[in-house]
């Protein structure tokens, strides 16, 4: 790993005890938005929205002892930048076995930015089935939108600079829960 | 990644684990609703055969269309090429038309590697003479690895007319690649010893039920007898004898041993029709898997920044 250039800052956002609150929350904002979370099925956008779904799901059902089905969507073959990049691997796609017709439908991922990730999740369920509704819950929302998306649910808004970058890791992927900023110049 | 596919000597393992591990996302695509991505709006594959080929090509025209590319089909008979035009005059009109991709499938081995000097797009080898056919050999390692749970340390005979076939050597080179070992049997006339040089772990065997007891995967190829022109055996029926797969050969395979072949079959010549059509044959499910390996071959080489 290049060590931080001296100009740079790197700051924690959230600590991993924060990370576990916020993830309550939502579990909570969650269930009295569905009312109980009944018909609700949670997809986590690879890679880090994967485990954050888990987590929701594990957490929903501490608390109402509910099991709410959880899959993951791969986005990769539906982005509008492929072809600025070299090919990137695809992630997982897991549709839990009761599929998503008719269901409330709520999207996870670690970071909402510029909302094309969101238009291509948007765009692969359409080709997977016809839910009843649609939302997002994102760990983090840092702004910059391109595109007319919002989040239902938010762990915690950061506002940003373009020239930073938000890095969230979890113990499923990374090794530890935290939420840093890095880069900019301050 | 690689910009052409034209041997399966262009795949390392890594490259050959990402493809398969590709083809099983797209694999999934077969249970939904739309079976369609945008993946390739906009970029035009052109499958350019030379030769007569049912599954190949349909296969890929399948894959390129499920990805949402747009195909061309280009078959020799019917075209300039019946009025004497070159593979080169026909590479450069598909320049100009602007092809991304060319699959390719030709009698002449090396036609590929003419063809990607002459054209700026990916190409891709269908199938060339007596040489190599790499998707097959893809989609065969991703049947194996979907059946069995693995590929290292696979112990797989490729059976029959190896000298004609373009499936046995890129199935040599590409098994090799991810740590299967392969036995190459049939009557001496048939197993070239450059096949069998083209990896140190490839063995020989002229006894096939000696062979048989020790595989996990046994892969019968088809006798290639419009290519022939000396006999290389005394008759089929000895042919069938000494090479068939029959029930009783398949008895002496280890429990979970699966048979393959590539396709198409001369049924009761090198494969019986009872163990085509038993519960440890792929042949169908290779079909199958043909589609989702060319999707991925194709989404590899275009799916990004050309």
């Amino acid at each position: 790993m290049a060590q931080p250039r001296a100009d740079t800052v790197s700051k924690v956002i959230l600590s991993g005890s924060d990370l576990q609150r916020v993830v309550d929350r939502i579990a909570h904002q969650i269930l009295e938005k569905t009312s109980g979370a009944t018909g609700t099925v949670l997809l986590g956008i690879p890679t880090r929205g994967v485990p954050l779904a888990r987590r929701l799901a594990t957490r929903i059902h501490a608390f109402e002892g509910i099991d709410v089905p959880v899959g993951a969507l791969d986005i990769t073959l539906y982005r509008d930048d492929l072809r600025l990049h070299a090919t990137r691997a695809l992630g997982k796609t897991e549709i839990p076995a009761g599929g998503i017709d008719g269901r409330k439908v709520i999207l996870v991922d670690d970071v909402l930015f510029s909302g094309r990730t969101v238009r291509a999740a948007l765009d692969a369920l359409n080709d997977q089935g016809r839910p009843s509704s649609v939302q997002l819950a994102v760990l983090v929302d840092r702004g910059h939108r391109q595109l007319p998306i919002r989040a239902d649910y938010v762990g915690k808004n950061i506002p940003t600079a373009l020239s930073e970058s938000v890095r969230v890791s979890l113990t499923e992927t990374d090794g530890l829960d935290e939420v840093k900023l890095t880069g900019g110049v301050r | 990644m690689i910009k052409h596919l034209r041997s399966a000597a262009d795949l390392d393992a890594a490259t050959a684990t990402l493809i398969l591990d590709t083809a099983g996302e797209m694999a999934s695509l077969a249970g939904r609703e739309v079976k369609k991505l945008p993946t390739l709006r906009g970029r035009t594959v052109v499958n350019l055969f030379y030769e007569d080929s049912t599954r190949t090509r349909i296969s890929f025209e399948a894959a390129a269309k499920r990805l949402s590319a747009d195909v061309i089909n280009f078959s020799a008979k019917g075209s300039s090429v019946s009025k004497g035009e070159s593979l080169k005059d026909t590479a450069l009109t598909l320049q100009a038309m602007g092809a991304d991709a060319v699959v390719i499938r030709h009698q002449a081995s090396g036609a590929p590697h003419r063809l990607a000097a002459w054209v700026d797009g990916s190409v891709i080898n269908a199938g060339d003479g007596t040489h190599e056919h790499p998707t097959q050999a893809l989609l065969d390692a991703y049947t194996m690895r979907s059946r069995l749970g693995r590929l290292d340390g696979l112990r797989v005979a490729i059976v029959g007319d190896v000298l004609h076939s373009r499936v046995a050597r890129s199935n040599v080179l590409l098994l090799t690649t991810l740590g299967a070992s392969v036995t190459l049997v049939g009557p001496p006339t048939l197993i070239p010893l450059d096949v069998a040089a083209l990896s140190r772990s490839t063995k020989v065997s002229y006894d096939l039920d000696s062979v048989l007891p020790d595989m996990d995967v046994v892969m019968m190829l088809r006798v290639q007898t419009e290519r022939m022109q000396d006999s290389f055996f005394p008759s089929a029926r000895e042919y069938s004898r000494r090479y068939g797969l029959d029930l009783a050969r398949m008895r002496r395979l280890p429990e979970h041993a699966i048979v393959m072949h590539p396709g198409p079959m001369n049924r009761g010549m090198e494969i019986a029709p009872e163990v085509a059509d038993s519960s440890r044959s792929t042949i169908v499910e290779q079909v199958a898997n043909g589609v989702s390996a060319r999707m991925a071959v194709l989404y590899l080489l275009l799916g990004g920044k050309a």
